[in-house]
């Protein structure tokens, strides 16, 4: 299976993406360039975290606008899979892939840290691998990952199994003090309807081997290589 | 066609939790200012556009607000008065 990992100006996840995918999962990877217009027969498309277009703006607001995303766009609504992951995800908020927006955190700072997260949904193409309600340890390096919506489109995630992950402590329990970016909801990553596009702030590709501190991340590679690979 | 100055401003919608804002209040507070009921920190842009008239330009930034400026979800904005540039 082959993965394009998109390279924003402002990019910086994009090498961990990338190693995460061809030395942890043993698959194929490329690099697509934002000026381009071809996914080069990628699977899977992975929105890489970082700071596109130094965050001018929104974060996200102007890569949506890239030659890439119109592709990336296509690539989604025929259904097939999108990750975003932390600027990645911003960016597919403001591309419409995803619902509702990420804004500063509640705390005014940045946060860079070993978060924990419940899986809340397996259904899903990225999580499939995981147990409901296992706390995965992930970190988190963000200062805009609020994920705010309004309340009809709340309901409408929690009601039909699209919240993905919640910030919880290390039993699993959602507490304010877990919640550190100040999330509705402590929501930390989200599907779109058709459950092929996943946004999430913390960073799978950095807990994708124990000597990483953990291999927590794993899960989400392997779910998207057991659901389109097979 | 003539250049036009059009000033927007953004802000964050009502009900959205603006913790800059509240920090800003609290600021203001500290210095003394007790009359201080709430802060609202957004984002001033001004665009000079060519248009045929002051109306045609705050349309065009008006559909540029919508495409780019200004994230719906979470900001409203408003066009100021349009000016000769």
């Amino acid at each position: 299976m082959k993965f394009g990992i998109v390279t924003f100006p402002g990019s910086n996840c994009d090498y961990d993406a990338f190693r995460a995918v061809v030395d942890t999962l043993g698959e194929e990877a490329v690099y697509l360039w934002h000026k381009e217009h071809d996914l080069q027969g990628s699977d899977v498309i992975i929105l890489p975290g970082g700071f596109s277009y130094g965050d001018y703006l929104r974060p996200g607001a102007i890569a949506r606008f890239s030659p890439i995303m119109q592709e990336v766009i296509l690539h989604a609504k025929r259904g097939a899979p999108v990750l975003g992951i932390c600027n990645g995800f911003q960016i597919a908020c403001e591309a419409g892939l995803l619902p509702g927006a990420l804004l500063r955190n509640q705390t005014l700072r940045f946060i860079s840290r070993l978060s924990t997260v419940r899986v809340e949904s397996t259904d899903t193409n990225f999580t499939s691998q995981y147990e409901r309600g296992a706390v995965l340890h992930i970190p988190v390096a963000h200062g805009d990952g609020r994920f705010t919506a309004d309340e009809a489109t709340l309901r409408s995630l929690n009601d039909t199994g699209r919240v993905v992950f919640r910030y919880c402590d290390a039993s699993g329990a959602v507490t304010p003090e877990s919640n550190a970016n100040g999330s509705v909801e402590a929501i930390a990553g989200i599907v779109n309807d058709r459950g092929n596009v996943l946004g999430m702030m913390p960073h799978p590709e950095r807990a994708v081997d124990s000597l990483l501190g953990s291999d927590d991340g794993r899960g989400v590679f392997e779910s998207v290589l057991a659901r389109v690979g097979a | 066609m003539s250049t036009f100055r059009v000033p927007v401003q953004i802000v964050p919608r009502a009900g959205i939790l603006d913790p800059q804002g509240t920090a800003v209040a609290g600021a203001l507070r500290t210095l003394g200012f007790g009359g201080v009921r709430d802060v609202h920190v957004g984002r001033f842009v001004t665009v000079d556009v060519e248009a045929p008239d002051a109306d045609a330009a705050e349309r065009t930034v008006r559909e540029m607000c919508e495409k780019l400026l200004a994230n719906p979800v979470i900001e409203d904005f408003r066009i100021e008065e349009v000016r000769g540039a």
